[in-house]
């Protein structure tokens, strides 16, 4: 990758990054964290790339082993997340005679 | 598979990038918060079968073996995890995947490197490793495998110093020989460094901790996407990078320490730690249930305070209903949450959601702390270290500094506490002997639950 281009792509990144969170509630700050976790989870992409190119026996084993912990990071983090937000998100459709104390 | 050429191959990363923005930027609004999070999961299936589309994949069993293991692991630990163990589980999950990219970065080095890519690969090698262990260890501390106390011993910062030392050298040598012992080499001591780095970080810093591991990973995750020349990793990695930043800093700030304050802190107060442990036999006011619920009969503006307590007895839904009922009755009941209530900012939140206590009832520190004044009845659930006045008023305190939840200004305070023995950070607390003050004993579940009742029964 071009130095240029990969100093520009990381400091807009940077940016999005603190823009993006900096925003959110400390109410909401768990799930965030979750869902932070669970994007990294993309490194499976990585580890199935080194994976799907092994051709010897140590390369291939620390490759699929990768593979099996990013699948546990990505599909764990976002499947926890999911839960947490579900009870969020239920709040305002939840009926009963309790109305919010305003 | 080659079905797609790259360019739609690079397309679908752009797809998946934008996705994964939009997935951090949706958890601003707790309404829209589920889909963002089912557009973040759409981003990565996009990206990975995008790429899968679009390469010849050599060992694609073995590939699809390790994913359905994955799952079989990932999909029942996710959803069957109680809420109050969320925080050692999101630490789990980030563990592996930092090991993932440590991993990643390692087979990377067998293809050989010039001293760019190594000195990427060497970056991504050790802070892979000890995002692995560190999370681990952090794991261990909140399920209670390892003590939660910080563990110091005499001379851990120099090994520490040491060890870094160690591991830039292994780093320069692995880059310049491109020898594959030497990246094990390296990833030994970022495994052991990350051991090292958590250990003495103790009690109630360490969802701080959690969150900046996070940050970490997503640093070793964009060093990958820099080795692999994949833009996806690189974006995605630096995104959480950078958010991981913010919120650790963000979560630091919310208990006035600095970041340096709590990773370095420990070694500088390892040595005054035990001088005030004095245990005091000052009489406390106890009160029973029944007294606790005639309080709350004449109060009609009433604050709860929950704590990790509350969540490890299992009590937020009868908490939840308590306030319900007396919400009811006319009493305007919202509960006070500070910003690290529970193991991790914003848990506790999450805990009451659970029990369906309103978005709305719950109010951050820096509101409900105006409105004590006008509060008749605080009611503090299993919290201790959040109320604890030591932190404005002795400078010696592990906590010192930490915003607190001001309850003393209300006019009475009743605690109901399992014990009173300190809290998770092993502060007495001097609240207890304030004389508007009184604690009902017991466990938070069978408390609140004869509270309940009585309060039921006084109808």
């Amino acid at each position: 990758m071009d130095v240029f281009a990969l100093v520009t792509i990381t400091v807009l990144a940077v940016f999005l990054g603190f823009e993006v969170v900096s925003k959110v509630s400390s109410t909401l700050h768990t799930p965030l964290m979750s869902e932070a976790n669970a994007i990294h989870g993309i490194i499976l992409l990585g580890a199935i790339m080194v994976a799907g190119q092994a051709t010897e026996p140590l390369p291939l084993v620390l490759s699929v082993l990768a593979v099996f912990l990013a699948t546990i990071n990505i599909v764990g983090g976002f499947v926890v997340t999911d839960r947490m937000l579900v009870m969020f998100a239920a709040k305002p459709s939840r009926a009963g005679k309790k109305e919010v104390s305003k | 598979m080659k079905i797609l050429n790259e360019s739609v191959v690079l397309t679908g990363y752009l797809v998946a990038a934008i996705l994964f923005i939009l997935a951090l930027k949706g958890l601003s609004s707790p309404r829209k918060a589920r889909r963002a999070n089912r557009l973040g999961a759409t981003g990565a299936v996009i990206a990975i079968a995008a790429y899968v589309l679009g390469h010849d994949i050599r060992n694609g069993a073995w590939i699809a073996l390790a994913v359905v293991a994955g799952a079989a692991i990932a999909v029942p630990a996710a959803r069957r995890v109680h809420m109050t163990q969320m925080p050692q589980l999101v630490a789990a999950f980030n563990g592996v995947g930092g090991g993932a990219a440590a991993l990643v970065a390692v087979v990377e080095f067998t293809h050989g490197a010039d001293a760019w890519a190594g000195s990427v690969i060497a970056f991504t090698v050790f802070i892979g490793g000890l995002s692995l262990t560190g999370s681990f260890i952090t794991f261990g501390k909140l399920q209670g495998i390892i003590t939660s106390r910080a563990v110091v011993f005499p001379g851990l910062g120099v090994l520490l110093g040491v060890l870094t030392l160690a591991a830039i050298a292994t780093a320069v040598a692995m880059v310049i020989t491109g020898n594959l012992l030497y990246a094990a080499a390296l990833l030994g001591i970022g495994l052991v460094i990350g051991v090292l780095f958590v250990l003495p970080i103790g009690g109630a810093d360490v969802p701080i901790v959690i969150s900046l591991l996070n940050a970490f990973t997503g640093l070793a995750v964009a060093g990958s996407g820099v080795m692999l020349s994949n833009v996806l990793l690189l974006i995605a990695g630096t995104l959480v990078g950078a958010s991981g930043t913010i919120l650790t800093i963000s979560m630091a700030t919310a208990m006035g320490r600095s970041v340096t304050g709590i990773v370095f802190g420990a070694f500088r107060r390892a040595r005054k730690s035990g001088a005030d442990a004095g245990t005091e036999d000052r009489p406390v006011r106890t009160v029973t249930p029944e007294d606790v619920a005639i309080l709350l009969e004449y109060s009609s503006r009433i604050v709860i305070v929950p704590g990790y307590g509350l969540a490890v007895a299992q009590a937020h839904h009868a908490a939840a209903e308590l306030a319900e009922h007396l919400t009811s009755r006319g009493a305007d009941v919202v509960f006070g949450i500070h910003p690290v209530a529970g193991r991790m900012p914003g848990h506790m939140n999450v805990l009451l959601a659970e029990a369906n206590v309103p978005y709305e009832s719950l109010v951050e520190m820096d509101v409900v702390n105006g409105q004590f004044k006008s509060t008749d009845l605080v009611l503090v659930i299993g919290a201790n270290d959040v109320v604890n006045p030591a932190a404005k008023s002795s400078p010696g305190s592990p906590i010192y500094g930490m915003p607190i939840l001001n309850v003393s200004e209300a006019n009475q305070v009743v605690f109901l506490k399992r014990s009173l023995n300190p809290g998770f950070a092993g502060i007495e607390n001097e609240l207890f002997y304030d004389p508007k003050v009184s604690i009902a004993l017991g466990d938070a579940k069978a408390t609140l639950t004869q509270l309940l009742a009585a309060v039921k029964a006084a109808v």
